[in-house]
């Protein structure tokens, strides 16, 4: 899960990391009232995405009527950035925060390094830019430390990350505790990401978190209740968004052949096979382990009411999830909203002679394949037919 | 010969006397697996489709000499329970639990370093050796006993693997699914291993997905150890777009990497036939082990 980041700030203040003063703003005249506590300030665009700066979603306003007439032109505005894509993120809020003056920009994050199954602290005296940019193009300003999800963070761990990022003598202590601080708050609320960038020394020689990314594990999120109210649903997909209610797996795409599958890995060699055979997926959709008849025909519904779905193909190979209810959910799904595009349904394994048979007997017009590869063929045909 | 799993292996289902532990027990019952008792904290004494249910596995394997554990516990509590198989000693444990928060991995993954355990999982279908036992969740009847050894990332995959080669007469030693967590048991690389080292093992089928690293380590593996076996792949996500994370946590492109097409050229470099879809896998291996001219010894009787 994604947050922005005034919320991330917020977190981290609680957490004990410094970062600027802020007040959220979602008009123009929050704005205007928050630039006149703050002082200079600079208005930046809550979306969730990095790289806001050269798209304009982040502006130095000086006196409060200033901060007025940008966040009336930032509100409402449809930012694109590097990483939003060419259709971009309407921005609904706005963080009004304290001008700084910067001495120096560094990077710091702490991410989960999956391959050592630890935590790793990441680090760079190249502050500001694109992580990803530095680390190509000049690895050896790229510092890194292991830390042990058993052991926790050690202060040599800070200690040994701040010498080999030339932080400043008289800056250590506070650098450590910060990361001391990163690390306890990434155990505490199973962060996947706390990216600083940059972290920034101040003129008045201080350590200041001038921006902040915190991504949390999607799986660790049942054990923090108090997530939730951070979860922002305006800016996911809609149709992601109602996905996930259903724990369903879905990711909009671009094409016209809705799928339904179990199995994450089945449903990406689902939309490879109707890549290559000349077709287009309008969807991944994995239905997961733990399905039930309801599940089924939400996900359905999210396919049915999708304008650009063409044709629906629905391949099953049961192990956990038995077919007959993958069955029963097609029909109920059909029969409440009707079946208005040609669907193909390929079902395999377990209880599949039931699930054949509540089909048959349904008398909804599908069209049964007898493989994945005979299903994706029907599939790209049909959607080739223009059919609707 | 098999892996990992044979008509030796007594299992001990944790979480068997939930809705999936339930069901799966049966089935695997059914398949003939030889469980001998379940674990159910507080719930002592009861049976489950006439398996005895202990409160915890070290009185379990006291009581019935498991030499495996499969579980089905709901996330939360899985790492716990992994925790307690492998301070039970037990040899083989099967997860299958799907969205265990990763930091948990994390520490199981680590404190499982130096002992006696090997895991399988989590986020994963199990491992079945046909004809002989089945842990985990695949539908049993699409296998075939045989040699061909199969592992995967993925679990309906693997069925749709397995499947391809059972319709074609070939069986399969053993078939692993390693799962889609990003930090898990086995990998692709130690299960090749074991593959290599079966004598009963004559040719593999390796599924692997976008993500990760896992694939192109087994490229690596394949290159120095495995000239003598052949390997056929298929990889899945060839048309995911990046930075979306395909259902399973590990499958995802980022910052240029793990992207179906290094997998694939990884695999490629090292003489591995690459199937383009996945309905072409058996075909494949049929024309890899012809090649190889192996093709009648897999052919199951």
């Amino acid at each position: 899960m994604k947050i922005h980041e005034y919320q991330a700030k917020e977190l981290m203040r609680e957490y004990g990391i410094p970062v600027p003063s802020g007040i959220l703003a979602l008009t123009a005249d929050e704005a205007y009232e928050a630039a006149k506590s703050i002082g200079p300030c600079v208005i930046k665009a809550q979306i969730h995405s990095g790289g806001r700066g050269k798209g304009g979603g982040v502006k130095f306003a000086k006196t409060p009527e200033e901060a007025r007439e940008i966040a009336e032109k930032m509100i409402g505005m449809n930012l694109v950035t590097k990483q939003t894509g060419a259709e971009g993120k309407i921005v609904h809020k706005v963080l009004v925060t304290e001008a700084t003056d910067v001495k120096k920009e560094y990077y710091l994050s702490v991410t989960v390094d999956n391959a050592n199954a630890c935590l790793v602290i990441i680090g760079s005296g190249e502050g500001g830019t694109e992580i990803e940019e530095v680390s190509e193009k000049h690895p050896e300003l790229i510092v890194t430390e292991k830390v042990s999800v058993y052991q926790g963070y050690h202060a040599y761990n800070g200690y040994e990350v701040a010498r080999r990022m030339g932080i400043p003598a008289e800056l250590t202590k506070d650098f450590v505790k910060i990361l001391a601080n990163m690390v306890k708050m990434t155990m505490d609320k199973d962060c996947s990401l706390i990216e600083i960038n940059p972290l920034v020394e101040t003129a008045e020689g201080k350590l200041l978190a001038l921006d902040a990314k915190v991504n949390f594990d999607d799986s660790g999120l049942v054990r923090h209740p108090e997530l939730e109210e951070l979860r922002d649903v305006e800016e996911e997909d809609p149709k992601e968004y109602k996905a996930s209610l259903y724990d369903l797996n879905y990711i909009s795409l671009f094409g016209n052949i809705g799928c339904l599958v179990n199995g994450a890995g089945l449903a990406m060699a689902t939309m490879d096979t109707i890549n290559k055979f000349g077709g287009s997926p309008a969807n991944f959709l994995d239905l997961g382990g733990s399905t039930t008849e309801d599940k089924v025909a939400a996900a359905l519904e999210i396919l049915m009411t999708d304008p650009h779905v063409e044709v629906i193909m629905i391949n099953i190979f049961g192990g956990i999830v038995k077919c007959d209810l993958i069955a029963s959910g097609i029909v109920s799904a059909c029969s409440k909203l009707g079946l208005k595009v040609p669907m193909i349904v390929r079902l395999e394994g377990t209880n599949v002679d039931a699930g054949k048979k509540i089909l048959a007997e349904s008398g909804l017009n599908i069209i049964p394949a007898k493989d994945l590869a005979d299903a994706a063929h029907k599939a790209v045909e049909a959607a080739k037919g223009g059919a609707k | 010969m098999s892996i990992l799993v044979d008509k030796n292996t007594k299992v001990i289902v944790q979480g068997i006397t939930g809705g999936q532990g339930r069901f799966h027990t049966e089935q695997m019952l059914a398949y003939g697996t030889n469980i001998v008792a379940g674990v159910t904290p507080g719930k002592a004494g009861q049976e489950v489709c006439g398996v005895p249910v202990f409160d915890t596995v070290k009185a379990a394997k006291e009581a019935t000499g498991a030499n495996a554990s499969i579980l089905y516990v709901p996330p939360k509590f899985a790492a716990d329970s992994i925790f307690e198989a492998i301070d039970a000693e037990i040899p083989f444990v099967v997860c299958i639990t799907e969205h265990i928060p990763v930091l948990d991995m994390a520490k199981v993954k680590n404190y499982m370093v130096g002992k006696n355990t090997v895991l399988l999982g989590g986020n994963c279908p199990g491992i079945i050796s046909p004809g002989k036992c089945k842990m985990g969740i695949m539908p049993g009847y699409i296998c075939k006993e045989g040699h061909v050894g199969v592992v995967s990332r993925s679990g309906t995959l693997t069925y749709e693997a397995i499947n391809q080669l059972s319709v074609r007469g070939i069986g399969q030693s053993t078939a692993v699914g390693i799962g889609g967590d990003p930090i898990k048991g086995l990998s692709h690389v130690d299960v090749l291993k074991m593959f290599n080292e079966d004598p009963d093992t004559y040719a593999v089928v390796m599924i692997g997905e976008i993500g990760g690293s896992g694939e192109e380590e087994a490229a690596e593996y394949i290159k120095e150890h495995m000239k003598d076996k052949p390997v056929v792949a298929f990889i899945a996500g060839q048309s995911a777009p990046p930075g979306k994370r395909m259902g399973h946590a590990g499958a995802i492109i980022s910052g240029g990497k793990g992207t179906a097409a290094g997998k694939i050229a990884a695999l490629e470099s090292v003489g591995v036939s690459v199937a383009p879809t996945p309905d072409l896998i058996g075909e494949y291996l049929v024309e890899a082990i012809k090649k190889a001219g192996i093709y009648e010894k897999c052919l199951s009787k």
